[in-house]
């Protein structure tokens, strides 16, 4: 497989990940830590369908990752993937209905570049 | 007031306790990696590599990013917390080149200060950290 299928596979599965927890801790509400209390959250959360969803997908991102890294550089690995950033963005304005203003559109754009330069 | 200020330090330090773990996390992985005795191919040599000391500690570490980012995430905006964290996109680029004697092109470094400046940009924007604009 090559490094750029191994990058596709880490963006679009990091992007699906992403908006699936977001969605579903968002639901859950703010985490309070108390003493007793971990065994209780982390018992509530493995009960989350989109929850074991996005545990999914980030496990299949993960295997892509450890593969790319056995032969491409860190310095390669790990900032090209930023452009499931991007994408998440504009899913997060779209799909999660997150207010996004224009500096951090701006700066998404900036990432996008910067993804572009380093894969170059 | 007090609860704003609260959130805003929870924030700053699950946003850095986000950011470390994923930049030791990825070196000890590509390191544990970079010395298997074989390239894994199939599901059970994933495991295997998945148990060696280096690889093992790398995913220990990245457990911690994925449990403190899902946390952040569950008062901050993703489209806060992504780019913040994605300063971590610097720090691995930091530790391939220092740690893993990785030649980086100043068009690399070139485009990972971009994505600093998109993060900082982000930063700057009003979100629903507790933080004020």
């Amino acid at each position: 497989m090559t490094a750029w299928t191994l990058l596709a596979i880490i963006v679009g599965s990091t992007v699906m990940a992403d908006l699936l927890q977001s969605f579903e801790m968002k639901r859950h509400g703010e985490i309070r830590f108390r003493t007793g209390g971990l065994a209780r959250l982390a018992a509530t959360l493995a009960r989350k369908k989109f929850l074991i969803l996005a545990v999914l997908f980030m496990a299949v991102s993960f295997f892509a990752f450890m593969k790319l890294v056995e032969t491409a550089d860190l310095s390669f690995a790990v900032p090209v993937s930023a452009a499931s950033l991007v994408l998440e963005t504009i899913l997060a304005r779209i799909v999660l209905k997150e207010r996004v203003d224009s500096r951090r559109w701006w700066g998404a754009c900036l990432v996008a570049f910067g993804v572009a330069l380093v894969a170059r | 007031m007090l609860f704003d200020r609260r959130l805003k330090w929870k924030t700053r330090l699950f946003a850095g306790i986000v950011v470390a773990s994923n930049a030791l996390g990825n070196f000890f992985l590509a390191r544990g990696m970079r010395h298997l005795s074989a390239s894994p191919n199939s599901p059970l040599t994933f495991i295997e590599a998945i148990f060696t000391p280096w690889v093992a500690l790398g995913i220990t570490l990245l457990i911690v990013w994925l449990l403190s980012r899902m946390a952040l995430l569950s008062w901050a905006d993703l489209s806060y917390v992504l780019p913040v964290t994605s300063l971590g996109y610097v720090a691995n680029a930091a530790m391939g080149y220092y740690f893993l004697d990785e030649r980086i092109t100043l068009q690399r470094w070139a485009g990972t200060l971009l994505i600093v400046a998109g993060t900082v940009l982000v930063g700057r924007s009003v979100s629903s950290t507790g933080e004020p604009a």
